[in-house]
């Protein structure tokens, strides 16, 4: 019985894949060279904000068009932090979610009381209409030229993250303590009810759940957890502009979820690494990558219109 | 006085173009629930074309031709070709329209290059007229006009008309109608490229006045989810409407308080969500 089991463990694929790739990732700014290294910060930074929506799209069965609206505004609030001479991570990371949040409840108000497509509308519509504000309102944001000179913020303990390898590792960190909150939430109590709402909002109404709030809730902290990934961004960045808030974005977010698989843990993770280095891929050979990425987009939709991963699942 | 006349009248000509574009906006969304991203696309394509139309030949109507042909013609092969298969697939149809976005404005920017452009006014409308002891651009009241006999049109269209009457059934229920033994194929390509037509007709009138440039797609977008929302998304009663109430407070708004004219557009709508949700003439769905 205990060797059988032993056997199963090694012959698990996620063994053989799993330690190369462990040693992959904890030696990977030794390896190569600081440009993959960025690329991968870039994927956990998206996988963070992807693994976010997924809270409102995969889990509680809420299609928001408008996320990149707590990206945004959490990234400015970082410039402005650091701009302003505080430059703590951690003092941006909490104000960023704080702000996250308290966009996420005042748009949430608006916003929970249409179903389906009006819902996707009307979130659009709210995040653009910061985007427009961070577009036109030259004399705070800078306008369409953004906040630039944001540089690496600090963190104490003497570390350094001016260097890519330090930030590289921190973000590690960040995300694995992100994906660990993340998923002691969607399996506790909590996390089953929006599931429930997700299947079938009525019949958890007729079970006595208020599923206005719970649906308020998941909002609230889907926009305080894209907080995170939007501080991130602009520290890695240097800079903040109107596109960290726009439609863009937004969709970028929802075409990481549906590749990797909604309502899965690490579906998103996977989508966000697809998307980062196929744009990043696409920027390199061509001038025309908009184009190219497009392009790439419809191909995909019309190939995988369930995402990569569900034509395996169908299989099995 | 002549202050109240000349804002109301320079309001109107924005809320006749804004009625040109929500209205194809809303007629697709009502019929076919697609949130289509790529609405301001119909609008960049077409007044690129009519530009270089209009540079060539130097004829406003053929512009207006060859550009809202582009729209049509761009409609039609989106539905057709690629937005058909993903009825009712929301998440699906938002991720296709917006690679079209993609696809046009680099499009567009690869061609016409990056310099924002104004459509030439057509010749015999370029001058002025004095309005209560004051200028006003004939070419804005030829807007006025323009989106009012639209507006009539479209109205007789859906009342009046038996393809009209037809779109009124679909938006009430799609199953029924197909049950009916009517092509609704056909109807959703119809009305898909009539949205199409008017966006790119949007793009041609307002082209003088607003002008193109890259990422004006966006904008226009933003303008046509801010008048459905506020009328009502789905009811060419509430894009009229909508679009009035919208042309007409960012106007004054501007003109009286031009410290807060970023929010003149934006604070309607947020208290139309507040106080009623489905917007002044939405109904609050099934």
């Amino acid at each position: 019985m205990k060797t059988e089991k032993y056997s199963r463990v090694v012959k698990s694929p996620l063994l053989f894949l799993g330690i190369p790739l462990l040693f992959l990732i904890l030696f990977l700014p030794s390896l190569v060279s600081n440009y993959y290294v960025g690329l991968a910060i870039q994927i956990l930074v998206m996988a963070i904000f992807a693994t976010s929506l997924n809270l409102l799209v995969g889990y509680t069965g809420l299609p928001s068009l408008g996320h990149a609206a707590y990206f945004g505004v959490a990234g400015y609030a970082a410039g402005f932090l650091y701009l302003a001479g505080m430059k703590n991570l951690w003092l941006m990371i909490i104000l960023g979610m704080g702000l996250g949040a308290i966009t996420a409840a005042i748009f949430g108000l608006l916003a929970i009381r249409a179903k389906g497509p009006y819902f996707l509308i009307i979130t659009l519509a709210l995040a653009q209409v910061l985007w427009a504000i961070a577009f036109k309102w030259r004399s705070l944001t800078g306008g369409d030229d953004g906040l630039p000179g944001i540089g690496r913020p600090e963190i104490g303990l003497g570390i350094n993250l001016k260097a890519d390898p330090h930030f590289y590792y921190l973000t590690w960190v960040i995300f694995l303590l992100f994906l660990l909150a993340f998923s002691i939430l969607i399996n506790s109590p909590f996390g089953h009810t929006l599931r429930g709402i997700r299947e079938s909002e009525s019949r958890m109404k007729a079970l006595g759940c208020n599923v206005w709030l719970y649906k308020y809730l998941a909002f609230i902290f889907a926009g305080s957890l894209a907080g995170i990934s939007g501080v991130l961004w602009v520290c890695y960045d240097g800079f903040v502009n109107p596109s960290n808030l726009g439609i863009n974005l937004s969709i970028t977010g929802l075409l990481m979820l549906i590749l990797g698989g909604g309502g899965s843990l690490y579906g998103p993770a996977l989508g966000a690494g697809i998307i980062v280095l196929l744009e990043n891929i696409v920027s390199g050979f061509t001038e025309r990558w908009s184009l190219c990425l497009g392009m790439i987009y419809i191909v995909v939709i019309m190939l995988f219109p369930e995402g990569i991963f569900s034509v395996m699942r169908r299989g099995r | 006085m002549a202050f109240w006349i000349l804002q109301t009248l320079n309001g109107l000509s924005f809320s006749m173009l804004l009625f040109l574009i929500a209205a194809g906006f809303t007629l697709i969304f009502g019929l076919m629930k697609i949130i289509n991203i790529a609405h301001g696309s119909f609008y960049l394509l077409s007044a690129y074309i009519g530009l270089t139309i209009l540079h060539a030949t130097g004829s406003f109507l053929l512009a207006l031709a060859a550009g809202s042909l582009a729209a049509v013609i761009l409609g039609i092969v989106m539905e057709s070709f690629f937005l058909r298969r993903f009825h009712m697939k929301d998440l699906q149809q938002v991720l296709l329209t917006f690679g079209f976005v993609l696809v046009i404005s680099d499009l567009c920017l690869w061609i016409w290059g990056g310099n924002p452009q104004t459509l030439p006014i057509p010749s015999g409308f370029e001058g002025s007229i004095w309005i209560a002891g004051m200028v006003f651009p004939i070419y804005r009241l030829l807007v006025i006009l323009l989106g009012v006999l639209f507006a009539i049109g479209l109205w007789i269209f859906q009342e009046k008309t038996k393809i009209g009457a037809i779109v009124r059934a679909g938006v009430d229920d799609e199953e029924m109608l197909r049950g009916s033994g009517i092509n609704i194929q056909m109807v959703f390509a119809a009305v898909f490229a009539l949205g199409a037509l008017l966006a790119g007709l949007g793009g041609i009138i307002g082209g003088p006045f607003v002008g193109v440039f890259p990422g004006v797609d966006i904008w226009i977008l933003l303008l046509a989810l801010v008048v459905v929302i506020i009328g009502g998304v789905g009811s060419l009663k509430g894009a009229f409407v909508g679009s009035l109430l919208v042309g007409l407070i960012d106007n004054f708004g501007k003109a009286l308080f031009p410290q807060f004219s970023l929010f003149t557009i934006f604070a309607p709508m947020a208290i139309i969500l507040a106080i009623r949700p489905s917007g002044i003439f939405g109904r609050l769905e099934k």
